[in-house]
């Protein structure tokens, strides 16, 4: 096929109108002969610019040359020595701002298309069932990971592969953390994609503990105290949604992202089978403009609402992925941008009716350098809905710092670990992710575990 | 994972089990709850914790038949599993954080209505191993609706059963109960009730007056039970609590019921509609365990 040296390998998508009414993926993928056309594309560079904005360093270069090749196998064994989890951030990693922010092609042209060709290359491992590689010989020392969402993950895949008997102990009935319960199945398949990458990492010989509790079923001192655990890798993400202090927030038919997320992506209630039920919206507004933000508007979308996102700052300052918006608006996601509410209005019963916005300018840069959004004083006005979806973010859960002796947390109830090992306060206790950071990526989890595993492997082994 | 060792019907809509669940039996207090699932695809249900057995491994759960799920719960059988147990959940209740001699010289009495009398059960229990005396009101619409009344007689003081009714035990709801015992010439200095939220509410409106300090337990909406969701979110006094992490017992004094009560009925159609679809036409009215 054809290639424009200077533009990406076009992939192929469901057609929004149709995809605004499914929940199957938006985008199909390359096929081996688009990867190889997109393949050819890379320069191979010598001093790789697009492996220094990979949080997990891939070897970038050294994959697409296999593709190129035709060495498909080849190249997912070069990924995997990485990654354990290349279907997932083939599809969820913001390329835009790592390796593809960096790709020399991006310079005068279009960068290689990264993302794609690593999930082609995943994509393709899954159909043919090749599995990671374990490095070592099991050594029986036990590790414990809380947590089984991209970090936990990560790190006992790592550890798992350096001969380590990890288990993972996660809260919620199935593993997945984040890629279950928060990004929806239409931009990352469960069956599909999810559980065959968790199997893979229990390939390695990680077992996973359901249904536990971390502070509540069990504690930190517990599993290194008793249950023979030389470390703990804490890996348990920033769970608590934020609300805005408005008037109104408890009205019925005012959600967090989370719950309107969990409820449709884990409880799977975007199926009509299933028992758990989740609001019939007519008119829904999603309070946020991040990645979350879009999710749960293209979720309230697909279950037949009208979907208007509300932010207070404008499009230039959308926290979300440039797809992501750029998909949301072709399916007919309504923004309203410079918009702020300052209200939810209930009817007679105590069921939203409206939400009460201001309209917004932006002013100087605030210290995050981006212009802080001010009210216009007599903007107000209501826009009709029956549904409200706050997503403002999340916090990490203060259960398992509360509950766990010597383990220090920030300000922001963040838990307090070095930047490059993970090291927490409390000896042998390791952490990494949203615990940690507060509220970010997929793939900046996954690089924390990465890290995370290679200290915990050194400091057992003293 | 999570067998049913043995499986009773307390009422016709009441059934009490025990299960395994050796994580939960091992470090669970009185005011603690679980989230169940009984089969792949299941609702997540929370349940309080009705007792636990530390040296079995086993906790026992007692639910109501309220919508499609429960339903589909009934339907185990002794030697059948629940297919996910996770707790224990929330904090314990206050009672299990006081000073020992404290509470030996309060007057403390229980309220327990319908389904909410099985929650009660570890709290009474707990304070009798611990040589503290209390007294159980236990209410009902009917005789045919009380439960557990010769468990409570082992553990609690006094034991009064009250029916709407006047079928068993004394005539009239447990607000006429509780005022009737006042007017008896009983002080109480505490008290604790746990039912349905139109229960609560009335209990806490008589012991406000009584100035009697009230705990109630809440049983919210909830979905993971962790504080990820905020479904269960309540208003006490000007804040916001999160019945999950935060609760599920609150100072009854400050809960806003008639907020609680509304937030109940969220989903109240879509599962009036998956229960008849179960059930086909049969018109189903579980009680009012969960109002």
């Amino acid at each position: 096929m054809e290639v424009d040296v200077m533009k990406k390998v076009p992939v192929r998508e469901q057609e929004p109108l149709v995809r605004a009414k499914n929940f199957d993926e938006v985008c199909y993928g390359y096929t081996l002969e688009e990867a190889q056309a997109e393949a050819s594309r890379c320069l191979n560079c010598k001093n790789a610019q697009c492996m220094k904005g990979c949080p997990v360093s891939i070897d970038i270069p050294g994959f697409i040359q296999q593709i190129k090749e035709g060495n498909i196998e080849e190249a997912y064994n070069i990924i995997s020595k990485s990654s354990a989890l290349p279907a997932v951030c083939g599809r969820v990693c913001p390329q835009e701002t790592q390796c593809e922010g960096k790709c020399i092609r991006g310079i005068k042209g279009e960068a290689v298309s990264i993302g794609k060709l690593e999930r082609f290359v995943a994509d393709y491992a899954m159909e043919h069932g090749l599995k990671p590689r374990k490095e070592n010989e099991p050594n029986g020392i036990k590790v414990a990971v809380i947590g089984s969402g991209p970090s936990g993950l990560t790190c006992a895949g790592d550890l798992a592969k350096k001969g380590y008997d990890v288990t993972i102990f996660e809260a919620l009935h199935q593993a997945g953390g984040v890629l279950v319960y928060g990004i929806p199945e239409f931009r990352l398949p469960k069956e599909r994609v999810v559980a065959k990458e968790i199997e893979n990492v229990k390939a390695l010989g990680v077992k996973i503990e359901t249904n536990v509790v971390v502070g509540r079923s069990v504690t930190i001192d517990e599993l290194l105290e008793k249950e023979g655990f030389r470390a703990v890798f804490i890996g348990s993400g920033a769970g608590l949604p934020k609300f805005m202090n408005i008037p109104g927030e408890t009205l019925n038919g005012v959600f967090s992202a989370n719950e309107y997320l969990t409820r449709s992506n884990l409880m799977k209630s975007f199926r009509e089978e299933s028992p758990t039920p989740i609001m019939k919206s007519k008119k829904v507004a999603v309070v946020g403009g991040g990645n979350v933000a879009m999710d749960a508007a293209r979720t309230a979308l697909r279950l037949g609402a009208e979907v208007h996102i509300v932010y207070r700052r404008g499009e230039e300052e959308l926290p979300a992925r440039v797809e992501e918006v750029h998909h949301a608006k072709e399916e007919g996601i309504i923004f309203d941008l410079l918009t702020n509410p300052v209200e939810i209005i209930g009817d007679d019963k105590g069921w939203v009716k409206a939400i009460r916005c201001v309209k917004m300018e932006l002013g100087e840069p605030d210290e995050s350098g981006r212009r802080s959004p001010q009210a216009i004083e007599g903007s107000e006005f209501d826009i009709d809905v029956d549904t409200v979806i706050m997503s403002l973010g999340t916090s990490p859960n203060p259960l398992i710092s509360m509950t766990t002796k010597g383990l220090e947390i920030n300000k922001k109830k963040c838990i307090i670990a070095e930047e490059n090992t993970g090291k927490t306060t409390r000896d042998g206790v390791y952490a990494g992710g949203d615990a940690v950071t507060g509220a970010a990526t997929v793939i900046l989890a996954m690089g924390a575990g990465k890290d995370a595993a290679k200290a915990i492997d050194e400091f057992i082994k003293g | 994972m999570y067998k049913i060792l043995s499986r009773t019907n307390l009422t016709d809509i009441i059934i009490k089990m025990e299960v395994e669940a050796k994580r939960v039996s091992d470090r669970c207090l009185p005011g603690q709850f679980v989230i169940v699932r009984c089969s792949e695809d299941g609702e997540r249900i929370p349940l309080t914790i009705c007792d636990y057995d530390r040296e079995k491994g086993t906790i026992v759960l007692v639910f109501q038949i309220v919508g499609a799920s429960t339903k589909v719960m009934a339907e185990l059988k002794e030697g059948d599993s629940f297919t996910d147990i996770v707790g224990p959940l929330g904090m314990p209740s206050e009672l299990c954080e006081m000073d020992i001699e404290e509470l030996k010289k309060l007057n403390l009495v229980f309220i327990a209505g319908g389904v909410g009398t099985a929650p009660v059960y570890p709290q009474v229990k707990w304070l009798k191993e611990k040589g503290i005396k209390a007294d159980v009101i236990i209410g009902a619409r009917n005789k045919d609706l009380v439960i557990l009344e010769d468990d409570f007689k082992n553990v609690a003081e006094n034991v009064y059963v009250t029916t709407d009714d006047g079928s068993y035990g004394r005539n009239g709801n447990v607000c006429v109960c509780l005022q009737s015992l006042i007017d008896e010439g009983k002080t109480y200095d505490k008290c604790i009730a746990i039912g349905p939220l139109i229960m609560m509410k009335f209990a806490v409106q008589l012991t406000k007056k009584l100035g009697i300090p009230t705990i109630v337990s809440m049983n919210p909406i909830m979905v993971d039970g962790t504080g990820m969701c905020g479904a269960c979110r309540v208003h006490v006094g000007d804040e916001i609590k999160f019945a999950c992490i935060d609760g599920p017992e609150f100072d009854g004094w400050l809960v806003d019921f008639d907020e609680a009560m509304r937030r109940q009925t969220m989903y109240k159609t879509e599962e009036g509609r998956k229960m008849l679809e179960l059930e086909e036409g049969a018109t189903h009215h579980g009680g009012c365990g969960n109002c």
